[in-house]
């Protein structure tokens, strides 16, 4: 329930070209035809009374608060499930319905705690409420209801939110939610009557199959369901809509707040990329934005043996400033570079960009986009015209096939999964491309029509097969290609893609899947009606990375699915804002709204507005910068939020081009991996102390609002001004929406966008210009972005990462709900108790064929490095398989992968990795063990550090 | 720069151009490749490796890119 109240209609809003005019208590009102009475009476200023109605519910009917009168029909109906129709005419108030609900309420009361005083929705109850709306005065039925209150126990094994069972009135929102808005089914209500009560399953909340996304706690009219914060805290005075700081969905949240202190985050009704839905970390896990580790002093050293001293902001400023001119004097201009990161705004990724090419004077600028959708950005811009995902979230609601390739959106993009699965749940046609058994596969009323369990390193085979299937069957849609695409180019595409060698029987014996498996899924997905493909870093993360993106937006023109609600090509981006640290100019190669810096007109429009010459050569990307740090031609670098010494890959190799820098800043919440080889300690700030703006994976920029302080003093937009100044290049703002303003008027795409109209609007997809005023959730409806789309010949290539006698098994990586990628964000609260440490994923026949059982310590060795985990033995894996996530840092996950990366984009290969896995008995690899020393040095030379300010 | 990696890359590349039916494309896209995506001195240190080795370990479609496109790939120093 919202502490902060809106308006809640009590049932969904419809949709219809059809109106329906009635009268509500002498008011007349028209809506949509299919409306709920209740909903039209809200339309019309008449508040119902209700309990187990909420608008983001369908109507239940089991109150019996919400019961009205209408002219012309025998008792009372429910005013949620009655349908309004022409020239209705209904009364909500009369002497006999407030005896009926005063009689309700009688008996609810008699079963319900009357603690309200010391209760922690008190003044926040929706039964508390209903009681005084119905005027009730009496309950003759006493007060002693014993099946709730008096024999139920408190369930307070979440983390996050406790379950009291006395204070529930069996309205069965909760199961409604999670069923209906969150799609795990992890509730049901049991018994009927007095005896009805919530369960969920057999066992307790936090060993049941709940997900912790928080609707049911959202959707919970009395205090049966409690998030822990608002027990502890209270109730907040105010709350401020901002974006959440998880993944590429981009949700927007209320950040409920009593004074500057955070006591929860809501989901918000009218956020448009989650409806008013919510996962476990943006819902819960923000605790760590006041974890004591953060660290809120600037500090320096001379070398990483040397203790940090905390200096002032000043000093640290100067510090770097001088040392990153000292360095460019020695080595040359282009020595020194920045990273950029998608955990922080479009002006602070913009600003990181502009400091890099204005102030040190090169283009050595790159971001985290680099090791997970840098594919992309090539791929479409190649094909289609435009580095970014053709559709809305909303658009899934529309589709009748969905392809799922390589991405895992249950546990990665969660509250997306939410809306897709709404959406399989009503009948569209599932097709899932995944060497793993992923959740979507087969979960609660959803099957998967197509699994093809296709083998690592095999994507583009697979795509190729399908394209052969669709054009040698006859299922394309010529008409589309000859009006939208390049002919030539196609008509070499089709005599590739037909040749024998790309069929599904050619390519069966390599994949892993059986020829007429392919056939069905290509036929399902050309003819099945409106066919959207969503992906994800199964795609992205290979040596053909670039080729399978490529492959995928010719698959999806050459069926036409490209241009309309329900179809496209559509990458579930990883983080918040990876979308929009690319949009801002973060590669090395671009400037702002992807224009290459060999362009002298795009450089000329840059150089008069910044002032400086801009460098017509592409700099280093991110593994380029590592191997011209080993080499002794790059030795200074400025990364802003980003973790490059977990995240990237082939560890060892990287953790040596920081050891050979003679300045690393690292600006952060906390000593991350990469500070500990830093010189310069810049505090960073996090979503919830700062202004600026997020793009989520479908192109939408929302608001991000500061909520409390930056607890350092500075937001990260204005550390970076700092440093900038110092280096000789002042940039003048004084607060982020001048950034997007100066944004704006630099990129084609972006002229429309200012905060002015994200106020006004809420969110803004871009393309946002005058072509577009309120934005474009779909992209390339007339025509593509580069004007006729590119068909592009994607021959397969086997990876060179090779299983054999030494390494047979491949090792592919990924992350889970609780966890957020590196983990700084998610270790550092509750999540933990979901997903306390990095495990192997192994099947069970190459366990058994090892000697492996459940939990047992393994080792597993790399042409790259070795580590040792903990095995969980799964049938999620196919044979020859294994998997691990790499949330943890001593778990080593990327001490294994290797530093083979796409052709195109050296985006790196993470999803192979040829391994072996032995059983071991001990707990630590070599590479552990020096790891953990090394940790305990760091942490020896950071000074004495007071708890952060909650 | 590692030579060795550098030249990894670029038959990386060749392979992928190396599909399109007109050979003049498939060199064209490989320099444009180089030119388009890699620093300067990348491009140098591959280039210096054919040079002094003969172009050892390189694809003969790079080996081509190279020469044809020679002037564009290898700008002045800094």
């Amino acid at each position: 329930m919202y502490s902060v109240k809106e308006p809640d209609a009590g049932t969904p809003a419809r949709t219809s070209s059809e109106q329906v005019t009635l009268e509500i208590d002498g008011r007349s009102v028209t809506v949509p035809a299919g409306t709920s009475v209740m909903r039209a009476a809200a339309d019309a200023g008449v508040r119902v009374p209700k309990l187990c109605a909420t608008e983001s519910l369908e109507a239940f009917g089991s109150c019996r608060l919400c019961l009205v009168q209408i002219d012309g029909r025998r008792g009372y109906p429910a005013s949620c499930t009655t349908i309004v129709e022409p020239g209705m005419k209904v009364r909500t108030q009369s002497d006999p319905l407030a005896r009926l609900r005063r009689g309700v309420m009688e008996m609810y009361i008699s079963d319900h705690p009357l603690d309200c005083l010391t209760c922690p929705t008190n003044g926040n109850c929706e039964l508390q409420e209903m009681a005084g709306v119905v005027g009730l005065r009496e309950v003759r039925y006493g007060f002693d209801g014993a099946n709730h209150f008096k024999q139920a126990e408190k369930d307070t094994s979440n983390p996050y939110f406790d379950f009291d069972p006395a204070k529930c009135i069996a309205c069965a929102r909760c199961v409604r939610a999670c069923e209906e808005v969150q799609g795990t089914f992890a509730l049901t209500l049991q018994g009927r009557g007095f005896e009805s009560k919530i369960a969920s399953g057999n066992t307790d909340f936090k060993s049941s199959e709940c997900v912790s996304c928080g609707a049911c706690v959202q959707a919970c009219p009395t205090a049966t369901l409690v998030e822990k914060s608002i027990v502890e805290r209270g109730q907040p005075d105010h709350s401020v809509v901002t974006t959440c700081a998880y993944c590429g969905v981009g949700c927007s949240f209320r950040a409920e707040v009593k004074g500057s202190e955070v006591v929860r985050m809501v989901p918000n009704r009218d956020g448009h990329a989650n409806h008013g839905h919510s996962c476990v970390k943006g819902r819960f896990a923000w605790g760590y934005a006041t974890h004591k580790d953060r660290i809120t002093r600037p500090m320096i050293r001379g070398s990483i043996r040397e203790p940090w001293r905390e200096v002032s902001w000043d000093e640290a400023i100067a510090h770097a400033a001088s040392e990153f001119k000292r360095i460019q004097a020695k080595y040359g201009r282009g020595a020194v570079g920045g990273i950029t990161s998608s955990r922080c705004t479009n002006e602070e990724t913009y600003l990181v960009q502009k400091l890099v090419r204005a102030a040190f004077g090169n283009n050595n600028v790159d971001t985290c986009a680099r090791v997970c959708h840098s594919p992309t950005g090539y791929g479409l811009k190649t094909t289609l015209g435009e580095s970014a995902g053709t559709q809305d979230f909303d658009s899934v609601e529309h589709a009748d096939v969905i392809v799922v390739i390589g991405a895992n959106p249950t546990d990665a993009h969660p509250v997306f999964a939410s809306q897709m699965k709404r959406r399989l749940r009503a009948g569209a046609k599932l097709i899932v491309i995944d060497p793993r058994g992923i959740d979507l596969v087969r979960s609660a009323h959803i099957e998967a029509a197509h699994h093809l369990q296709l083998r690592p390193g095999t994507n583009v085979a697979v795509i190729n097969a399908i394209a052969h299937v669709v054009v040698t069957e006859g299922l394309h849609n010529e008409a589309f290609v000859r009006a939208r695409c390049e002919q030539p180019a196609f008509d070499n595409w089709k005599a590739f893609i037909t040749s024998p060698h790309n069929s599904p029987e050619a390519t069966a014996e390599l994949t892993g899947v059986p020829a007429e498996s392919i056939r069905a899924a290509a036929r399902l997905y050309a003819t099945g009606g409106d066919a959207a493909i969503y992906y994800g870093l199964g795609v992205t993360e290979h040596s053909q990375g670039s080729t399978m993106v490529m492959g995928i937006a010719n698959l999806a023109m050459v069926t036409g699915n490209i241009g309309r609600p329900g179809v496209g090509v559509n990458p579930l981006r990883g983080q918040n804002n990876v979308q929009g640290s690319c949009d801002m100019g973060s590669f090395p190669h671009e400037l702002p709204g992807y224009r290459h810096v060999g362009d002298p007109a795009v450089r000329a429009l840059f150089a008069a507005a910044w002032g400086v010459d801009i460098d017509s050569e592409p700099g280093l990307r991110i593994p380029n910068m590592f191997d011209a740090a080993i080499d002794g031609s790059f030795k200074g670098l400025y990364v802003q939020g980003e973790d490059i010494a977990q995240s990237d890959p082939n560890t060892q190799h990287v953790t040596a081009a920081l050891e050979s820098l003679e300045c690393l800043v690292v600006q952060d919440l906390f000593i991350n991996e990469t500070a500990k080889f830093a010189h310069v300690f810049l505090p960073g700030s996090s979503f919830l102390e700062k202004d600026g703006t997020f793009t989520n994976a479908e192109r939408r920029i929302s608001r991000v609002r500061k909520v409390s302080p930056p607890l350092a003093g500075k937001a990260d937009w204005e550390t970076t001004l700092a440093l900038a100044e110092a280096l000789g290049y002042p940039m003048h703002y004084d607060h982020p929406s001048q950034i997007m303003d100066e944004i704006a008027r630099l990129t084609p795409t972006f002229t429309g966008v200012s905060y002015d109209k994200l106020d006004r609007l809420g969110s803004i997809q871009w393309p946002c210009n005058d072509r577009a005023p309120a934005g474009t959730p779909v992209m390339h409806i007339d025509e593509f972005v580069r004007g006729k789309g590119k068909f592009v010949i994607t021959e397969y290539v086997a990876t060179q990462e090779k299983v054999t006698r030494r390494f047979p098994l491949i090792l592919t990586t990924g992350r889970i709900l609780s966890q957020y990628n590196v983990g700084a964000q998610t270790r550092r609260t509750a999540n933990n108790v979901w997903h306390e440490e990095d495990r192997l994923e192994i099947h069970p026949h190459d366990a058994e064929q090892r000697g492996i059982k459940d939990g047992d310590w393994c080792k597993i060795a790399s042409r790259a490095g070795e580590t040792v985990l903990r095995c969980t033995i799964s049938e999620r894996m196919q044979p020859g398989v294994v998997y691990t996530t790499f949330h943890f840092p001593g778990s080593g996950a990327n001490v294994i992968t290797t530093e083979n990366s796409d052709w195109a984009t050296n985006c790196p290969e993470y999803k192979v990795t040829a391994v072996q896995v032995s059983p071991t008995s001990e707990p630590a690899s070599t590479w552990q063990r020096r790891f953990g020393e090394f940790s305990e040095q760091q942490d020896a030379l950071l000074p004495p550090r007071e708890p952060a300010p909650r | 720069m590692d030579a060795h990696k550098l030249v990894k890359m670029a038959n990386d590349i060749a392979t992928f151009f190396e599909s399109d039916p007109d050979p003049a494309a498939v060199t064209d896209g490989i320099a444009g490749h180089l030119r388009r995506f890699w620093d300067p001195r990348m491009r140098r240190a591959l280039v210096r490796h054919i040079d002094e080795h003969g172009g050892e370990g390189c694809k003969p479609t790079v080996l081509a890119a190279v020469a044809g496109h020679r002037a564009a790939l290898v700008p002045p120093a800094n």
